[in-house]
């Protein structure tokens, strides 16, 4: 692995963290891992598992780019009533949201 | 010297016919036995593009093919001769696969994101529904050329994703649009100029389905408690609404992952439906169509399957609970049966005439088969993040 992408991952989360106002906690490897699936499968039975879209949008850089990262972690955290959207509080700290629009942002991991 | 190399030849030439001969032949061979297809199906592996072939009678597996693309949220219906299975990917892809050659024998990208399709009541046609852009796709079943499109444009410029495609009897197919809360029927009874009609539905429609006998379309709602639905033996009197305001104004629960429906909600004079945002089961009456009850489940439910016979009723979970499944008696309405097949239960397929029911458990890696008498575990076989199951029964089924 070469340390651009490290950086600009850090970067990431200094950024995330800076605008969410909250901590910057890392899950676990193991839990990281878990995230993965959970996004890819789960998440991907609305978004498409390679999270290009389905019956909720895609979920690319190129589409979430120009969105206020906190806004899609509220989005992942609370959902969004009236639409599709679930709220995933149950089963995500609000840092392992953030640690996801963190991926999402940069290209989701497989 | 000469004569032996000859004899070797022959040998090794006669070894290698005998192997080819007799069995079908994995990953794309040509070796074709002569036999029926009327007990063999597919099992998706969503994650890697393959499709397992599965034989019901034997319980195993007898050939794997690959190179289907993205195959999340995949379906699949079969030609009415039951031997070519069509194959829609999420990526667009739609591919015919012969059961008996175990081999692709077509393949097209037909749009950018499809989530399933249909083949007409002739076997001709075969129609793709796609959420981006928004619409059907007609192909030629034999060719799988491109005969015609209807875009589903509700409003000037606004495209809605198709969902609850569903082939209705006179070559017709019903479908309902997510984003435009409508259910439309095109007729190609000229394959090239389909015709379409239009009926306001409700509230984001997020699947469908026709009655077993293809008279009634039925839409359920996201947006709203209810289920919109259509008698498409008197279109003129619209859709109207059924079990309106089950939810009773109450809050509903989150819903992780939206049901499906298709054909198998009838069973013993009622349809069986999932309801969005409440852990229920509900019955209308298929006379009337008014509510007859409801039965608590364990979580969101996501297939509500009758079995062929109508006597039970197979229910799997959203998530969280996606690793149980419910039986339901048809007769008392109550859940009678609570298993764990695995982890995260994605599909369940009756064998023709119900013996048996194949469950894929994504997470496992694995396709369990139970008795649905004794709901006794009698096999299982291994897939690679196994999701639908598909068996050709489907082929001579009315919304299948
Ligand atoms: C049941 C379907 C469904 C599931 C499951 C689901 N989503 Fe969504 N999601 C939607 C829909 C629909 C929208 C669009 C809401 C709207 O119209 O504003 C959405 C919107 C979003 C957005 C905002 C995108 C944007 O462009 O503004 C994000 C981020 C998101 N989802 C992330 C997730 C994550 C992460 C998960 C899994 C933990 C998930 N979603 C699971 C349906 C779903």
């Amino acid at each position: 692995m070469s340390t651009r992408p490290a950086l600009r991952r850090l970067l990431a989360a200094f950024c995330l963290g800076g605008l969410a106002g909250i901590s910057l906690a890392q899950p676990s490897p193991a839990r990281q891992q878990e995230l993965i699936h959970l996004v890819r499968q789960d998440c991907g039975s609305c978004h498409g598992m390679t999270l290009q879209g389905g019956l909720g949008p895609a979920l690319l850089p190129s589409t979430l780019a120009d969105k206020p990262a906190e806004s899609l972690v509220a989005t992942i955290v609370y959902g969004r009533p009236g639409t599709a959207m679930p709220p995933w509080q149950r089963f995500l700290a609000e840092d392992e949201a953030q640690w996801i629009v963190g991926r999402l942002l940069e290209g989701f991991p497989k | 010297m000469k004569t032996v190399l000859h004899l070797l030849w022959l040998i090794a030439a006669a070894l290698l016919l005998s192997a080819c001969a007799g069995s079908l032949q994995r990953e794309g061979g040509s070796a074709v036995q002569l036999r029926g297809t009327g007990d063999l199906g597919l099992v998706i592996e969503r994650a890697s593009g393959h499709v397992t072939l599965v034989n019901t009678s034997t319980r195993e597996a007898y050939a794997r093919v690959g190179g289907l693309g993205d195959l999340s949220h995949a379906s699949v219906v079969y030609s009415r001769d039951a031997r070519y299975a069509y194959v829609f990917g999420r990526d667009g892809g739609l591919s015919k696969i012969d059961l008996l050659e175990a081999r692709i024998v077509k393949r097209v990208i037909q749009s950018g994101n499809a989530i399933g399709g249909s083949i007409s009541q002739d076997g001709r046609i075969v129609v793709a529904q796609n959420y981006t852009p928004g619409g059907i796709k007609a192909f030629d079943a034999e060719t799988l050329e491109l005969l015609a499109e209807v875009p589903a444009e509700y409003a000037p410029g606004k495209f809605s994703k198709v969902v609850g495609l569903a082939d209705v009897p006179g070559n017709r197919f019903a479908y309902a649009l997510f984003d435009g809360g409508e259910i439309w029927v095109s007729d190609f009874s000229d394959p090239k100029k389909p015709l379409t009609q239009r009926f306001p539905a409700g509230q984001q429609p997020y699947d469908g389905l026709v009655t077993p006998n293809g008279r009634h379309y039925l839409a359920g709602l996201f947006g709203e408690d209810g289920i919109a639905m259509l008698d498409l033996w008197q279109p003129e009197l619209g859709a109207r609404k059924i079990l309106e305001k089950y939810g009773k104004g109450e809050e509903k629960l989150p819903v992780f992952k939206m049901p499906h429906l298709r054909g198998w909600s009838m069973a013993a004079g009622r349809a069986w439906l999932p309801a969005i945002g409440r852990h229920d089961v509900l019955m209308a009456d298929a006379d009337t169509w008014r509510e007859r009850g409801r039965v608590a489940v364990k979580g969101q439910p996501v297939f509500v399957m009758a079995s062929p016979d109508g006597r039970q009723i197979w229910v799997n979970f959203a998530f969280p609970d996606n690793g149980w499944v419910q039986v339901i008696d048809t007769l008392s309405g109550k859940v009678v049966q609570t298993l764990q097949p695995g982890k995260a239960v994605l599909h369940m397929e009756f064998t023709p005439r119900g013996e048996a029911v194949w469950i894929s458990a994504r997470d496992d890696n694995r396709v369990l088969i139970y008795d649905t008498r004794t709901f006794r575990q009698l096999g299982s076989l291994t897939a690679e993040a196994p999701s639908g199951i598909f068996f050709t029964s489907r082929a001579a089924r009315i919304g299948f």
